[in-house]
């Protein structure tokens, strides 16, 4: 679903800036390209620009330089009731003087929809988010799912080809947010509309997203599907933000064919994926995810000692802390199989990866 | 786990503490101790205002039924004037008591108030009054023809009548003249004449000044209101003390400042005439009439309107009106259907707020109002201070508090009074 060759992106954000005070800039040149029928999330530690992004996509933010198209039509000038995007809320933003119905209703009615469809739309749209008999209902006697879903169903109304979504599950509780992740998905592929997904939650955004877009400092970092983003991370701030992540630091000694030499600090010398570093001679940081380490295994390339320090029962795996070139925070994820090595407390153990696992990536 | 066992009554169900005695009683008991400190607590406020507030009301509300001026100085006669009929031919009983009760009256100098009293019901028998008490001592037997040898006016029967209302001490006769009614001796209500209706035409123009005020105040405060609500912090700070300057000054200097501001030679026609909206012999009435009260009454009720619009609109999350615009609404669809509906408890507070104390406002009427800016309140202090027929003061109070009440109940029920936000 990616942007296929020659096709015009269905929302395009052509170098885009955005300042508030005149003096730093909240987003840097932002350039995004999204496809029609793609589900794209914005994920970002708070303060790095991800709502702003989607703020200025709805028309609440004018962009301070750059262009937005929608649809290969420049919407800078587009009030927000024009654009005809639909958006949920992060606390919902149902009116609450209004009936659950009334509340559907109200995109209808404004776009001047004869009562009699008004009726019908509003009533399949409940259906659709499973809120059939809630209609009659102030949203303040709903619990905070069913208000999701009612915010969900008036975005969804009107039948608008874009619907941008800012943390909508932010306030629910944690099972039923993995609930509604899945609802959401399923209503995506079911309605094919184009969602534009803004969420500080890495699992959120991997469960649900055709592409996710990592904003770090008001600047995209990686822009790719979940599996590239998880086991291909660009730079280290991906590979720190998204999922677990090894950190090691040395000196890159030799690179060639695309695999660098690192010395490590108080460590041998790896090898490891030349993706981010500088070059010979500069410091790199090797990012490698603990399930793809292995403990007491002949005849990889990598290996050195490391001793125990903690080990955590996780039932479906164990979690190992270990001491490995002198950092005390190198997590190991043994899975609980037949086969998995017993490990003791205070033990020195063999540790050792692939070097396709391992990747070289800059310095933070 | 240990047992956990529930003890129930058998008989009748109720369920019982571990030691037998039922389970309500028992959180009765240890909630007695809190409920009394709640009490105590209050307790010093509460004396204070029942000493000073609500007991004064009480007796002031009470006089507006009671007047026992007649029956304290006029003891004999009282009760042989309250048990006469009212329409056959006064006796000779009735003028031997009043006589008697005259000559002691004159002594105790309390003849005045009771000729005043009687005055209220009759205009002109003041008069009769104190010129009979003053030859009283010399009378003789049979009285009626005494009496009607000093004065004429004792052979009618009106006059005897008045002594008859003034008589019962308990008296719906105040609340009638308060609504220009007149209580006759036979207990008719019939209306007063033409020249004397006053209060009622009073009470309504009351009503619409403070329904005038309180619209002005929502016109020129809502924006204001708005624009607090929605600026910086910083900004809305800066605006939140231009509202409450006023707010801080005494009533009397913002009033006083109103009266250089509005008279002919004021301020305001100054600029007119400087402008050219009129010229200089054709100056604007602005003071000491209507409008001069409702100029001075919005401005000095404002922020009383602008407060609780306030704090309610802070409160609406800018998200809906946001959401508003997402689906579709225009600017002014957004604020009408969506921002608009969700200030309505900050209008009802801030309108019941400024229009209750609207109607009862008294020192900008009387000191801008001039003659017909003169409001139902000025009219109480009239006859507090000058006339004082405090009983007719009661009456009139009662029917404004009456009014005050009728209004904030209509809130409720159109409203509701849990919809309102005073901040």
């Amino acid at each position: 679903m990616t942007d296929t060759a020659g096709e015009r992106p269905f929302v395009h954000f052509d170098g885009v800036q955005k300042s508030y005070d005149g003096e730093t800039l909240v987003v840097k040149n932002l350039n995004l390209e999204i496809a029609q029928g793609e589900f794209v999330t914005m994920l970002g530690p708070s303060g790095s620009g991800k709502t702003t992004c989607l703020m200025m996509l709805a028309g609440f933010e004018a962009a301070t330089h750059g262009e937005i198209y929608l649809k290969g039509q420049p919407v800078n000038n587009v009030s927000p009731h024009k654009r005809n995007i639909g958006m949920v809320f992060q606390n919902y933003a149902l009116f609450p003087h209004m009936t659950v119905a009334e509340n559907l209703a109200f995109p209808l009615q404004v776009r001047k929809i004869r009562r009699a469809d008004v009726k019908l739309k509003v009533q399949r749209a409940l259906e659709m988010v499973q809120m059939g008999d809630f209609g009659a209902r102030k949203p303040a006697q709903l619990s905070g799912g069913q208000q999701q879903r009612v915010a969900l169903a008036r975005a969804l109304v009107f039948e608008p080809e874009l619907v941008l979504m800012d943390e909508p599950l932010g306030a629910l509780d944690k099972q039923l947010r993995e609930h509604m992740q899945y609802e959401i998905k399923h209503l995506h592929e079911q309605l094919g509309v184009t969602v534009v997904y803004v969420t500080h939650d890495q699992s959120e955004a991997l469960t649900m997203s055709d592409r996710v877009a990592v904003f770090d400092d008001g600047i995209i970092q990686q822009l790719a599907p979940p599996s590239v983003l998880y086991e291909q991370p660009d730079n280290a701030f991906v590979a720190q933000f998204i999922g677990e992540n090894n950190r090691l630091t040395g000196d890159v000694i030799e690179i060639a064919d695309g695999v660098a030499r690192v010395q490590l600090e108080n460590g041998p010398v790896v090898n490891a994926l030349a993706v981010n570093c500088e070059g010979v001679g500069h410091k790199t940081q090797l990012s490698i995810r603990p399930e793809r380490i292995q403990i007491n295994s002949a005849g990889i390339p990598n290996q050195m000692d490391g001793q125990v320090l903690e080990l955590i029962y996780l039932g479906d795996h164990i979690r190992c802390r270990m001491q490995v070139c002198d950092h005390d925070d190198f997590i190991v994820k043994v899975p609980n199989s037949p086969e998995h090595t017993m490990l003791q407390v205070g033990q020195m153990y063999n540790v050792g990866w692939q070097t396709d696992d391992c990747r070289a990536l800059d310095v933070i | 786990m240990t047992d956990v066992t529930h003890f129930r009554d058998e008989k009748t169900g109720l369920l019982l503490a571990s030691d037998g005695t039922p389970l309500k009683t028992k959180l009765r008991q240890s909630l007695k101790t809190s409920r009394r400190r709640a009490f105590l607590l209050v307790a010093p406020l509460l004396l204070f205002i029942m000493a000073s507030f609500v007991i004064p009301i009480l007796g002031l509300l009470w006089q507006g039924v009671s007047n026992a001026t007649y029956e304290e100085s006029m003891p004999r006669s009282a009760p042989i004037m309250r048990a006469w009929d009212g329409s056959s031919a006064p006796t000779e009983e009735m003028a031997a008591a009043i006589v008697a009760d005259m000559i002691d009256a004159r002594k105790a100098k309390t003849i005045g108030k009771v000729a005043t009293r009687v005055n209220r019901e009759e205009s002109g028998t003041r008069s009769l009054f104190t010129k009979t008490a003053r030859r009283a001592a010399k009378m003789e037997a049979p009285f009626l023809p005494a009496l009607e040898k000093v004065n004429k006016k004792w052979t009618e029967l009106e006059t005897w009548q008045a002594i008859k209302i003034a008589a019962t001490s308990m008296t719906p006769a105040f609340y009638a003249a308060a609504v220009d009614m007149k209580y006759t001796a036979e207990g008719e209500f019939v209306p007063q004449s033409e020249e004397r209706q006053i209060y009622v035409s009073l009470f309504v123009k009351t009503i619409v000044v403070a329904g005038g005020v309180m619209l002005c105040c929502l016109l020129l405060g809502y924006p204001v209101a708005y624009l607090m609500a929605h600026l910086p912090a910083k900004t809305s700070n800066l605006l939140m003390i231009l509202v409450l300057l006023p707010f801080w000054t005494s009533l009397l200097v913002r009033t006083t400042a109103w009266i250089a501001m509005l008279q002919a030679q004021g301020v305001l026609n100054d600029l007119f005439v400087f402008i050219g909206i009129t010229n200089d012999d054709a100056r604007f009435s602005l003071i000491y009439n209507m409008t001069g009260t409702v100029i001075a009454m919005t401005h000095i009720l404002l922020p009383f309107m602008i407060l609780p619009l306030y704090s309610v609109m802070r409160a609406i999350p800018p998200s809906h009106v946001r959401a508003a615009k997402s689906l579709g609404a225009t600017n002014w669809t957004a604020f009408w259907r969506v921002y608009f509906p969700a200030t309505v408890p900050g209008i009802g507070a801030g309108g019941l707020l400024v229009f209750i104390l609207a109607i009862g406002y008294y020192i900008t009427p009387a000191l801008v109002g001039g003659q017909d800016g003169q409001l139902i309140s000025n009219f109480i202090a009239y006859h507090m201070q000058r006339s004082l027929n405090w009983s007719l003061a009661a009456a009139l109070g009662g029917i404004l508090l009456a009014i005050v009440l009728f209004l904030y109940w209509l809130y409720d029920r159109i409203v509701g009074i849990d919809n309102m936000k005073l901040g």
